[in-house]
């Protein structure tokens, strides 16, 4: 069982309020090196702010997170990126007026000092996995919606992360798109860590190894998709009492 | 619209901007010689709008007090040659350094702020420095100003009130800028400006301390000001406080967006272009402003990325 062993990435009690409102409540989570995690809740239950909080984009009201046995609470974003996290955002986030491969670029270059050879090498195999290496030189804000939602993963991989988190990664892909994007999440677990925020139950159950439901800023359930499916209080969540 | 990774196309705009600075050199020797002052004079405060642009062309941040900086290099030069009797040689390298102080000091206070609340913030601080200027009057002598004299005007033998000189030294001031532009531009730090003009938060979120290189960029961008503020002062003898007024932390603005924010020679064109508009409509007309003015509205309509931008775009998409 993981746990035996420390968690690769932990979060200890942390809530985040918002003036008067809580949006996140005291969660404890812990997550395993190499697990690929999925985070799901109804719209509003503080995934987005509590994965906010882990990669630093959000600072936490209280509590701490652990990452690689360290205590990266007051660490700023840019220097737990640089510890191996990465992070997409849930509204596409990319340079629109710079060409696919100067985004990659970006995402990449500073790994490899002055190994142009090695940013080259790296930019075409992180676009390769994404099915867009033939459309290296094209402006990103040109491609669409959803080549631009793989761009952003592209980059994400390309930092070759302990820890990569996706907010709401298939949000605009079409049914094509998504099967390759499972297959993607697969083969990328067993080399690192993935958080998946995602709305879409099919690619949650395909691809996690374990799921944690946040409701009302809280923790409602944590288990295997089969545990999860099963459960009757994560039914209510989503359904609602009366049709339960 | 952004410059891509490469040797060829980093190495045909660098070949295009010397081919620039030798046009400049050439037409010394045939311009008239009212056109050649003007030109040593455009090329300094092309220098102050290169350093503008450094800030707001390539990353993004729109100061409207950037005539402190020009103003600290401008009195950082000619206080200690007045009142210390310095050399221009030392007075240049403290001229240099208040730009450096005053830039490291206000960006790391103003850049507390972002959006419109730095073009405030940045206002009041050139505000205040204009007052200060105004206050120590005794030594500044306020609006009035003072002048440097000719005989003190001499650096490494040359007389720098000859127009010769003046206007070589102009040129080299204003290549070492260009190829400053164009450097930082095509390095790596350049890049990530950029990236943080066009997307802040993403940048951040790839690993880069952003608050770090906006910073850096106030402080290149202020002492580039300050260095064309010095300049200023040593090869045209004066020093007003006129230069650390607000009418002078739009010029560059003005200058920038009419040349091309992001692009290294838009700058220069950018203050060719309204320098001679003001001056040829002022030769028929007491409403130049008016003229300048609707000229100024007409471009911002039709030509949004500016002269050099627009160029770029239609013609040649490889210039830095």
């Amino acid at each position: 069982m993981a746990v035996m062993t420390t968690p690769h990435i932990s979060a200890d009690g942390i809530s985040r309020h918002f003036g008067g409102l809580i949006a996140v409540d005291q969660v404890d989570f812990a997550v395993p090196r190499g697990e690929i995690r999925a985070i799901i809740g109804p719209n509003g239950a503080g995934k987005s702010t509590f994965v906010g909080m882990l990669c630093g984009r959000i600072p936490v009201s209280a509590g701490r997170i652990m990452f690689d046995g360290k205590d990266v609470t007051a660490l700023p974003a840019h220097k737990r990126i640089r510890q191996g996290i990465a992070y997409t955002f849930q509204i596409t986030s990319i340079y629109g007026r710079l060409s696919l491969q100067d985004n990659v670029r970006l995402a990449t270059s500073w790994r490899w000092g002055n190994d142009e050879r090695a940013i080259q090498n790296t930019i075409e195999e992180s676009l390769e996995k994404v099915g867009l290496a033939d459309r290296m030189d094209q402006m990103a804000g040109d491609l669409s919606y959803g080549h631009q939602r793989l761009l952003e993963i592209a980059m994400g991989i390309s930092q070759h992360p302990q820890l990569l988190i996706l907010d709401e990664p298939t949000q605009g892909l079409a049914d094509s798109e998504i099967a390759g994007f499972v297959k993607l999440i697969r083969e990328l677990g067993g080399d690192m860590t993935i958080l998946l925020i995602e709305h879409n139950m099919n690619v949650v159950m395909d691809t996690a190894d374990q799921i944690t439901v946040l409701n009302l800023g809280k923790v409602l359930a944590t288990g295997t998709p089969a545990d999860i499916r099963a459960n009757r209080e994560v039914q209510i969540a989503y359904l609602g009492e009366t049709h339960a | 619209m952004i410059e891509k990774a490469g040797m060829t196309d980093a190495r045909k705009s660098l070949y295009f901007h010397l081919g620039l600075i030798g046009a400049l050199f050439i037409l010394q020797f045939i311009l008239p010689a009212y056109h050649h002052g003007n030109l040593a004079r455009i090329m300094v405060l092309a220098c102050y709008a290169m350093g503008y642009n450094i800030l707001f062309g390539y990353t993004g941040l729109l100061s409207l007090g950037h005539a402190m900086f020009f103003a600290a290099g401008m009195y950082g030069m000619g206080l200690p040659m007045v009142h210390l009797g310095w050399t221009p040689e030392p007075a240049l390298i403290s001229a240099i350094a208040a730009g450096v102080v005053v830039s490291a000091g206000i960006g790391f206070l103003a850049l507390r702020t972002s959006g419109v609340s730095f073009m405030i913030v940045t206002l009041m601080f050139a505000q205040a420095g204009f007052l200060t200027i105004l206050y120590f009057g005794e030594w500044t002598r306020g609006d009035e100003g003072f002048v440097i004299k000719q005989a003190e005007r001499v650096m490494a033998g040359f007389d720098l009130s000859q127009p010769v000189n003046r206007y070589n030294a102009a040129l080299i001031l204003f290549s070492i800028c260009l190829l400053l532009t164009i450097r930082l531009v095509h390095s790596r730090f350049g890049r990530v400006m950029i990236a943080i003009r066009e997307n802040e938060e993403r940048t951040h979120m790839l690993g880069y301390d952003v608050h770090f290189h906006k910073w850096m960029a106030v402080i290149m961008s202020g002492t580039m000001a300050a260095l064309a503020g010095a300049a200023y002062a040593l090869l045209f003898g004066y020093a007003g406080a006129t230069f650390a007024s607000v009418q002078y932390s739009i010029f560059p603005l003005l200058w920038v967006l009419l040349g091309g924010a992001g692009t290294a020679l838009g700058p220069f064109v950018g203050t060719l272009f309204m320098f001679y508009l003001i001056d040829l409509s002022s030769s028929f007309t007491t409403a130049y402003m008016l003229i300048a003015g609707l000229a100024l509205v007409l471009l911002t309509l039709f030509l949004p990325q500016g002269l050099v931008g627009e160029f770029r775009r239609k013609v040649v998409p490889w210039l830095s």
